[in-house]
């Protein structure tokens, strides 16, 4: 091992920055962090694996008989799972969309870690302001609408699984999802859509989530079953209300 | 004062002694309905078929039922560039472009809501108090009809939209057509011009649902109305009501303000409503394309049992002698055409079974034929548990249920659920009838509530309640009538104020 005087300057850069970090960042957070500062984020990320994830995943993220291998899973996956609070799981059931467990940065240094276990999908780069959004609409109706809803609410699938409702994903989440194929989804790579179209599809899926609702309240978007249940509850109770309140009225009464 | 008459009255006289209308209009002005808030619910359907047509008549200024192909560029960008059909742009212009055009929209897609429920509820009512037997039997089924033509044009109306979940639609009811054995492809060959989606399907929906249902529904209407006029109304027991006689409000002034005011009611409703909550959003469903569907699509809430029967049918079809009966025929065709033929013939069925074949114009109270009210209310039952079938991906992914156990609940509740409401209303009604039957131990009208009595005495004194003799000059009778008018009235009667 030879001494190289660029990686003691490299080193003392980093020091210096890490030490400054803090005071220019957060620093109440910066002193809970059970990690060594120093740390590359891959070694942070292990050591968060370690405490957090092994016990399913295994020591080395190979995987046990309690959770799947995440070799080749990669940065997109990682990023998906961990920001949108699926992983750590809840239950044993679906995962579910909850508050994430791990700060931005912890999940970065994670998701580094199992990006360098294999050769999976990295995290995609998007900015939805640079796709077309007509051109997301189609995409969005052709190949996700089937599952999530034309108006993104989700949907059923067999044996009690289901497609979560977009409402709340981030654009790199969308991205993530598209490109991973979490759970039942089938995995959309660069073949099925290029980097281009991804953005367009993330713009659309962005603008259903706020998109205007002309003609009024938006009923929870699920199509007709709500709308029925409104033309039942508000228009025919309305009416029949309407005709005991007209035909409880007699000629005179209230007349002097 | 002038000794002329005044200019409207000379009008008047002038077309009467051409046209006649001064008796027909005293004779119909005179006429009375009887008092009950139920029977205003036939009404209901009717002030919002017109609001249908109102609002209809205003679309159909805007929309053009065309499957040619063009590229949307409009005011809504997340379609811009979209290639779709004339029919489904013009929709979606008529709902951004239009001035007032997404509220006529969805004042008319509500209004068809409230229309069939309407129809539905008033067929509930006709049915639980007998009102369809002898002599009316023919009028239950005029209103069968105006039913089944109503779920109908309901159908074309949102079909002709060409957006995604119409298409959706259209594509079941193109295979419900196909599993008619024998006709079946005859049949969808010639309405919708060739294979699914074929070239003709929203030009033919277009004229049906604008120009010929409506105009056989406004036929049916004035038929349905004609004959409560000749055959008279129907009414409930009660003191003096006899069943050669209707009490109530004559036609005008009374029941002609009460008419117009649940007319302007339930418009109002509707406007609300349209105004208020949005429906069928198709900007947001997309133009159809053949060869893609959004999860939670379903249709109306009047086709929505016949959609649950398709999901919840199990995988079967026959095989015979080289013929087949394809799956979609038990839910798609055996299960309307015995709906609708038990219902046309239910008047009839009844009949027979009870041997009853008398007249009746006195209602019979829900409680006093325990057996027909739970055979209906068993009835709403199944078709109830049938439209829940129709949403249960909509249920499943509500409730977090597995999709699959939810198809079993379902064809297992769509028998037990029937039955068992079937008997608790046929012991609701035992028990009902049986606390009727019993002595009152208290005066009926105790002196604590002396006051109310007194209005309403008075408020009965006042009004023009009458009786309609048939063969005699209408003759206004002051409340209370007559003792001998009285005396014939049924025992169980509720005592008269004094």
């Amino acid at each position: 091992m030879t001494t190289r005087p660029w990686a003691w300057a490299a080193a003392s850069v980093v020091t210096l920055a890490v030490a400054l970090g803090p005071l220019v960042g957060s620093g109440a957070h910066a002193e809970e962090r059970l990690v060594p500062a120093a740390a590359e984020p891959e070694e942070a990320g292990r050591q968060l694996f370690v405490t957090g994830c092994s016990s399913c995943h295994g020591l080395d993220g190979r995987g046990t008989d309690r959770g799947p291998t995440l070799e080749n899973s990669g940065a997109a996956s990682a990023y998906y799972y961990l920001s949108t609070g699926r992983m750590p799981l809840a239950d044993d059931t679906q995962p579910t969309r909850k508050e994430p467990s791990y700060s931005a940065e912890e999940i970065d240094q994670l998701t580094a870690y199992v990006a360098s276990l294999g050769d999976g999908p990295p995290l995609p780069e998007v900015d939805p302001s640079h796709g077309d959004l007509a051109t997301g609409g189609v995409l969005y109706r052709a190949n996700c609408a089937g599952c999530h809803s034309a108006a993104g609410v989700g949907g059923a699938l067999s044996y009690g699984g289901y497609a979560p409702s977009i409402s709340k994903s981030e654009p790199e989440q969308i991205a993530a999802a598209v490109r991973v194929g979490p759970g039942e989804m089938p995995v959309f790579g660069p073949e099925a859509f290029d980097d281009e179209e991804l953005e367009s599809l993330v713009r659309y899926v962005r603008f259903l989530q706020d998109a205007p609702t002309p003609g009024g309240g938006r009923l929870g978007g699920a199509g007709a079953i709500p709308e029925g249940f409104v033309g039942w509850l508000f228009g025919m109770a309305g009416c029949i209300a309407a005709t005991v309140w007209i035909g409880a009225k007699r000629a005179g009464r209230g007349t002097a | 004062m002038s000794k002329r008459p005044s200019r409207i009255a000379r009008t008047g006289s002038w077309l009467d002694s051409r046209l006649g209308l001064a008796r027909v209009a005293r004779t119909s002005l005179r006429k009375v309905f009887p008092d009950h808030w139920s029977f205003l619910l036939g009404e209901v359907a009717l002030y919002s078929f017109v609001v249908l047509l109102l609002t209809g008549i205003y679309l159909t200024f805007f929309f053009k039922p065309s499957q040619a192909e063009t590229v949307y560029h409009g005011s809504y960008a997340a379609l811009d560039g979209v290639t779709m059909t004339r029919a489904y742009r013009s929709a979606v212009e008529l709902s951004f472009d239009v001035r007032a055009g997404l509220v006529m929209r969805q004042m008319h897609h509500w209004a068809a809501i409230v229309f069939v429920a309407a129809m539905v509820v008033h067929l509930a009512r006709v049915f639980f108090t007998g009102a369809f037997r002898r002599p009316r039997e023919l009028n239950w089924m005029v209103g069968v009809t105006l039913l089944l033509l109503g779920i109908g044009n309901g159908f074309t109306g949102y079909s002709l939209l060409d957006d995604q979940l119409s298409g959706t639609g259209l594509r079941i009811a193109y295979s419900i057509v196909l599993s008619i054995p024998l006709i079946g492809t005859w049949i969808t060959s010639l309405l919708f011009g060739g294979e699914f989606p074929g070239p003709d399907i929203i030009e033919r929906f277009y004229v049906l649902h604008i120009l010929l249902v409506p105009a056989i529904i406004i036929g049916m209407l004035a038929l349905h109305l004609t004959m409560v006029v000749h055959q008279k109304h129907t009414q409930f027991r009660g003191p003096g009501r006899r069943e050669d006689n209707v009490v109530g409000e004559r036609i005008w002034p009374t029941y002609a303000v009460k008419a117009s005011g649940l007319f302007f009611l339930t418009t109002g409703i509707l406007a609300a409503l349209g105004g208020l909550a949005q429906i069928n959003p198709i900007w947001i469903y997309g133009p159809f394309e053949p060869s893609e569907v959004s999860a939670a699509s379903q249709p109306d809430w009047y086709i929505g049992w016949l959609e649950g029967a398709l999901r919840v049918m199990p995988a079967w079809e026959l095989r015979a002698f080289g013929f087949e009966l394809p799956n979609p025929f038990f839910a798609g065709v055996l299960l309307p055409s015995l709906t609708f033929g038990l219902l046309y013939l239910w008047p009839f069925l009844e009949a027979r079974r009870t041997g009853d074949r008398d007249v009746h114009h006195l209602l019979d109270r829900p409680r006093d034929k325990p057996m027909r009210t739970a055979l209906g209310v068993a009835t709403i039952a199944f078709y109830a548990v049938l439209f829940f079938a129709g949403g249960s991906d909509v249920l499943a992914t509500e409730f977090h249920l597995s999709f699959n156990q939810l198809t079993w609940s379902l064809r297992v509740a769509l028998f037990l659920v029937p039955i068992l409401a079937g008997l608790v209303a046929h012991r609701l009604c035992r028990d009902l009838a049986a606390r009727d039957a019993e002595p009152p131990h208290d005066p009926p009208d105790p002196p604590a509530r002396g006051h109310d009595r007194d209005a309403a005495a008075s408020s009965d004194v006042e009004s023009a309640l009458v009786l309609d003799e048939p063969e005699e000059e209408l003759e206004p009778v002051a409340w209370p009538p007559p003792a001998s008018v009285l005396r014939s009235g049924p025992p169980s009667a509720k005592p008269l104020p004094p």
